[in-house]
């Protein structure tokens, strides 16, 4: 399977990568590369393997519902790019 | 019902279509040539103490901006979620609640979108393997009862909020994040496509409000959006069982607003149809404002959300054993509570749904009946008198200075004939906020009904001795003087005659 450079492009838009032309022709090699790995990985026979998403082995790893600390605010603050008073700054949003 | 076309007439969407169309149909109209396929959307915070995976506190309404967050709900690096076990326990009773099964196995998977509002860069949700499916939730609408689908009730986490800087949005140069509510436990409630009118989508939130409300996991406030609803709404031809294209409306947040937009939309998508243009598969938001719906081009790149196993979060494994305690854990739920009370005390399906629509209601009628007050006397006050007071004060009767005692003792003086009809009122108007024993008040100031009979045959042939007009009128024929005589007795005791034993001494005095 070759991946196409409009599927790249596609996943970089979604990860707010803006790639030049050269890197899109890398970056697509390179993927093709990983997918033809994930290929031959299908290519094993699982069908008497239970499907699962972890195999850990843990289960309800849960916590009590109890308050702990929070930051103070300007710990929480500390690393935002652009700060107005005790919010974080971003460019416009349009909804 | 010009609701949604009077909206429309005043929309200026900006889809010149709307301005050019010669085709004004109405709402009913549009509903008679096509048939709205509807299915809601509801998401709901969950009334836990701390947030879906950390600590910091799930109420965070009024907290300064970002004073409610840790390093977990900031997405820092470096960090591990873990699940609050209560918020997964009122997900699996609220899915109870609503018929759902819940399958042993569920698991957490990464919604990834970028959004300000959403730190991480993804919102830990559910996607193939949720923690209930299949459930359904029926009512009554004019009538006809509804059977809704619940598809899934699922478990996620809410997003911060954003606060757009400037008075007018297009012109706002930036926007702030305030990520107190970031993490907060949020349940999905989706719904079925089957409900076919506004009325039939308003009566399935209020019914799902309550429902949550009743079992404890989330307030219900539509306005401060800790009860939130979606819609997807499509038109087919009566008759058709396929789908037509649906457009999802966003920021509805009263059950007036949803009505108000799905009328909009039904009438929008109408007369495009009509006209035989196709409808935009599309997210558009109700502006209240403007009472139409806008579509939300921003978005369009939303839907690839490439969904993955949460990595960080080990799967669930709900024992039959666990999910049989919570259901014994489930208060009895409102449709059953009515029926109950109609069965036990006798009272008319309306009494009963309306003392039920609030549990607090519901639970003061017992409360009274259990004091000994009469079932329809309880549900009276409390549907009337009461009802109003706990809205003028904005505050209900159990934190009220009378409370429940004090409106028992006082509902039993009615009863009992010590007080009439109005003394009482004027009693609970003045206890409501105050308090006091009602009992003690009638005592002290001597508002007892007058029920010496004696004493109420002096003051009635007093009355009828000092108008000779009223008398004469109603020897006449004419039926309402003997209110003007009524009054006066009334006047004498200062209403603490009994209105009826007057009219009937009246009429027994001035029979020919």
């Amino acid at each position: 399977m070759t991946l196409a450079r409009d599927q790249v492009t596609h996943v970089a838009m979604l990860a707010r990568l803006g790639l030049s032309d050269e890197e899109v022709e890398r970056y697509r090699q390179q993927l093709d590369a990983i997918l033809a790995h994930v290929d031959r990985l299908q290519q094993v026979d699982t069908s008497q393997v239970a499907e699962t998403a972890q195999i850990g082995g843990l289960v309800n790893a849960w916590r009590e519902d109890v308050r702990g600390e929070c930051l103070p605010v300007e710990k929480a603050l500390a690393n935002a790019p652009k700060r107005r008073r005790d919010h974080f700054e971003v460019g416009a949003i349009q909804e | 019902m010009a609701h949604g076309d009077a909206a429309l007439a005043a929309g200026g969407d900006g889809d010149a279509v709307m301005t050019v169309t010669s085709a004004v149909s109405t709402l009913d109209q549009v509903m008679q040539r096509w048939e709205p396929v509807i299915g809601l959307e509801v998401h709901g915070q969950l009334l836990t103490q701390s947030k879906m995976f950390c600590g910091c506190s799930a109420d965070y309404i009024g907290s300064p901006p970002n004073s409610n967050t840790c390093p977990v709900c900031l997405g820092l690096p470096g960090v591990l979620p873990v699940m609050n076990r209560v918020a997964v326990e009122y997900t699996v009773r609220s899915a109870l609640a609503l018929n759902c099964e819940i399958p042993e196995h569920s698991k957490f998977d990464r919604k990834n979108y970028f959004y300000p509002d959403l730190p991480k860069g993804y919102q830990i949700s559910q996607w193939d393997m949720p923690l209930s499916l299949n459930g359904h939730l029926t009512f009554t609408v004019d009538g006809e009862e509804v059977r809704c689908g619940i598809t899934r009730v699922h478990l996620e986490e809410d997003t911060g909020t954003l606060q757009h800087a400037g008075d007018i949005l297009q012109q706002a140069r930036s926007s702030v994040v305030d990520l107190n509510r970031a993490g907060v436990p949020l349940m999905e409630i989706v719904g079925e496509p089957d409900l076919r009118t506004p009325a039939q989508a308003r009566e399935y939130l209020v019914r799902l409000r309550q429902i949550l409300v009743y079992i404890g996991v989330n307030d219900g406030n539509l306005e401060q959006g800790s009860f939130r609803c979606d819609a997807n709404i499509s038109l087919r031809k009566h008759g058709d069982t396929g789908l037509g294209v649906k457009v999802e409306v966003k920021n509805m947040n009263s059950f007036r607003a949803v009505h108000r937009a799905l009328e909009y939309e039904i009438v929008r998508q109408g007369r495009l149809l009509d006209q035989g243009q196709t409808i935009a598969q599309e997210t558009r938001g109700w502006v209240e404002a403007k009472g139409a719906t806008i579509s939300q081009r921003s978005k369009e790149y939303a839907h690839d959300y490439r969904y993955f196993p949460e990595p960080d979060l080990p799967p669930l494994h709900l024992s039959a054993a666990f999910v049989d305690r919570v259901r014994a854990g489930l208060p009895e739920l409102p449709q059953q509570l009515a029926e109950r009370l109609q069965r036990e005390h006798g009272l008319s399906a309306y009494d009963a749904a309306t003392i039920t629509a609030e549990r607090e209601d519901a639970r003061a009628f017992e409360a009274l009946v259990a004091a000994g007050v009469p079932a329809k006397a309880a549900a009276n006050w409390l549907m009337g008198e009461v009802a109003r007071l706990a809205r003028e004060t904005r505050i209900p009767l159990p934190g009220s200075g009378l409370g429940l005692d004090g409106l028992a003792s006082l509902v039993k003086l009615v009863e009992t004939g010590t007080i009439n009809g109005s003394t009482a009122k004027e009693l609970l108007e003045e206890l409501y906020l105050a308090g006091g024993d009602p009992a003690a008040v009638v005592r002290e100031r001597g508002l007892g009904q007058v029920s010496d009979q004696a004493e109420l045959e002096r003051l009635v042939d007093a009355v009828i001795a000092e108008n000779p007009a009223a008398v004469a009128d109603f020897r006449g024929g004419k039926e309402q003087a003997l209110q003007r005589l009524v009054g006066g007795v009334m006047k004498a005791t200062r209403g603490r005659a009994d209105a009826r034993v007057v009219t009937g001494l009246l009429r027994e005095r001035l029979a020919p």
